[in-house]
């Protein structure tokens, strides 16, 4: 596996949680997923376009989001507060932002954040990609990082490359 | 003082509210996207706006752009998870007098804001005395 697209991910979800939601985040072991549905409760997904293609996908369990959420905004936020949503595609959003930045050959666009809530959706784009989880640790519960990048050009060529993430 | 919030994420632009009230400033507009903020600029001049780049129906560069066709002066700050050097130079270029990158700490926004209407300030006064 090619760690040097995965790197990015795992310093901006830290970064982002030890700032935005001031917790501790501990990092395991990257692995691939086969399967491309999602069984989290709750899912922030930004879509990326441009020099490459693919998403990350932030996936919690509804109490973890919940408390993320929470101590994001520093107010209580259940599932049926209206910023519910927006708080956890805020995260999704600035998780991407920033390990976009290291990206630097490469002119990738974010999508705007979307929430999913409830189990088993899909991921559009995921078969195009090896998906790679990045399972994180932190004092409110288990956060997911799903991670599927496939750089479309060759940023010293420009000639389209089939590289993908994690292979 | 008044602040304008441009943010698509209500949730930044609450945080960004507390930042303001701690610095004294409670006096807020707020807009969701690049369009609602140039609808609300229409009646009304704030002394500071802090722009999101990545907003639905008008994006933060263009409405810095579209700002600045017509008042080159209004302090403007972007605020984003944009952090990629030619982002930040293409923002500088559209006239954006200063760049706090998302995440952002409380006292990390509390010091741009304050180092931006001190800069704007002290341009203002050498014109002001002429
Ligand atoms: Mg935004």
């Amino acid at each position: 596996m090619d760690v040097k697209f995965i790197n990015p991910f795992i310093q901006s979800v830290v970064r982002v949680f030890e700032t935005m939601v001031h917790v501790k985040m501990s990092v395991g072991k990257p692995y691939l997923k086969s399967e491309d549905h999602s069984a989290a409760d709750v899912s922030g997904i930004i879509g990326f376009s441009g020099d490459a293609a693919g998403a990350v996908v932030i996936s919690f369990s509804t109490d973890v989001a919940c408390k993320s959420a929470s101590q994001f905004a520093g107010i209580t936020i259940d599932p049926q507060h209206p910023d519910f949503a927006d708080a956890i595609g805020e995260l999704a959003n600035m998780v991407a932002g920033n390990a976009k930045k290291e990206f630097t050959d490469l002119n990738i666009k974010i999508s705007l954040p979307s929430v999913v809530i409830g189990k088993q959706f899909t991921v559009s784009n995921s078969r195009t990609a090896p998906r790679i989880v990045i399972p994180c640790k932190c004092e409110l519960g288990d956060i997911y990082v799903e991670v599927a990048m496939e750089v479309m050009r060759n940023p010293a060529t420009g000639t389209p490359k089939t590289a993908a993430v994690g292979a | 003082m008044k602040v304008m919030l441009v943010d698509d994420s209500r949730t930044i632009r609450n945080i960004q509210k507390n930042v303001l009230a701690q610095l004294g400033h409670t006096d807020i507009m707020e807009a969701g996207d690049g369009v609602e903020a140039l609808k609300l600029l229409e009646h009304d001049t704030p002394s500071l706006v802090l722009i999101d780049w990545n907003m639905p129906n008008m994006d933060g560069i263009t409405l810095v752009r579209k700002i600045r066709e017509k008042n080159k002066t209004l302090p403007l700050i972007m605020c984003t998870t944009e952090a990629q050097k030619d982002r930040v130079i293409e923002a500088i270029k559209a006239g954006v007098n200063n760049y706090v990158v998302k995440p952002f700490n409380v006292e990390s926004l509390a010091e741009k804001i304050a180092q931006t209407m001190n800069k704007v300030g002290s341009a203002a006064a050498p014109a002001a005395a002429q």
